[in-house]
């Protein structure tokens, strides 16, 4: 099965990519975008007969894929 | 007095963090690669910087699950003195041996300059010998050095004085001029609470020879060995 999981940056940190990337979108002709964060996407292949998989994808995600200081992470099935 | 410099793969300071250790009289410094899982025999361990594992995912985030990292761990819980410069802060962020996170310059360019510090904690493992309010010249060349934490954590960091190096204008002032990456209160530097691990953006390791630009580098390996001197006098 393929799991998706979506890191986003918590609201506290700043993302200037976001900000840069807002800031050209409102130059393009679309001055009602208000703002834009810019996180990571990642898509996973698995044996979805796995033992535990939910437990251990979080444990992986909270570990190695996002980093809980300055991001949030989703799993997404 | 021995320091192991890790190398991992991906890391391109080892050799300026080796030769500046080894220009040092009193200490010497030898490789010790990632893959190795001890760091017995070592009075310091060194993370250079680079980009290791090539900055995938998080700078830091792969490197801090290198084998050596338990070894790292241990020692830093033992009390080893521990320095972590640009990458090497990084990794040591994610590992959680230091708190709070580095994260893209606020203004998005990778910054290559000569910058000035403060020294905000004179009598640290790292900065021994540096008068307080002391200015330390040294190079810095990153992409994400901006310095995060969160409300609760930067208080702490505060309190027990573990910010020992502030981004400074050359006449000392800390101000929004002088800082070249968006850091959180133009921190620099930070330590543990105990004390024994460092990490900070900027270069010791590419300041140790006046024709360089500048030596002031030296200051921050010689606190090291006099911390560590200072420690085996205590235990005689």
């Amino acid at each position: 099965m393929k799991v998706k999981v979506v890191v986003t940056p918590k609201a506290a940190v700043l993302d200037p990519q976001g900000a840069a990337v807002r800031d050209a979108m409102q130059h393009l002709g679309m001055p009602e975008v208000q703002a834009v964060r810019i996180g990571k996407y990642l898509e996973i292949e698995v044996d979805d007969k796995t033992p535990d998989l939910d437990s251990r994808l979080n444990d992986l995600c909270r570990d190695l894929l996002s980093n809980p200081v300055i991001e949030d992470y989703e799993v997404v099935k | 007095m021995k320091f192991g410099v890790i190398q991992f793969p991906g890391s391109n300071c080892d050799q300026d963090c080796l030769a500046a250790v080894n220009g040092i009289p009193g200490l010497e410094a030898e490789y010790v690669w990632h893959k190795n899982t001890s760091l017995d025999g070592y009075d310091a361990i060194v993370l250079p910087g680079g980009f290791s594992y090539g900055d995938y995912l998080r700078c830091g985030a792969i490197a801090r699950f290198s084998p050596i990292m338990s070894s790292v761990v241990e020692q830093a819980r033992k009390g080893t003195l521990v320095i972590g410069t640009c990458n090497g802060f990084q990794i040591l962020c994610e590992i959680g041996l230091l708190p709070g996170a580095l994260v893209r310059n606020r203004k998005l360019h990778f910054v290559c300059d000569l910058i000035t510090m403060r020294v905000e904690v004179p009598d640290s493992a790292f900065t021994h010998g540096c008068a307080q309010g002391s200015l330390l010249r040294m190079p810095i060349a990153h992409g994400e050095g901006c310095y995060f934490a969160d409300e609760k954590t930067l208080r702490d960091l505060n309190e027990r004085d573990q910010v020992i190096l502030r981004y400074a204008t050359g006449d000392g002032k800390i101000e929004a001029s002088a800082n070249p990456n968006g850091s959180i209160e133009n921190i620099a530097g930070i330590c543990n609470r105990e004390g024994n691990v460092f990490g900070l953006m900027p270069h010791p390791d590419r300041a140790c020879e006046e024709r360089l630009g500048s030596a002031d580098g030296r200051k921050i390996f010689e606190s090291m060995m006099r911390t560590v001197e200072a420690r085996r006098e205590r235990a005689a």
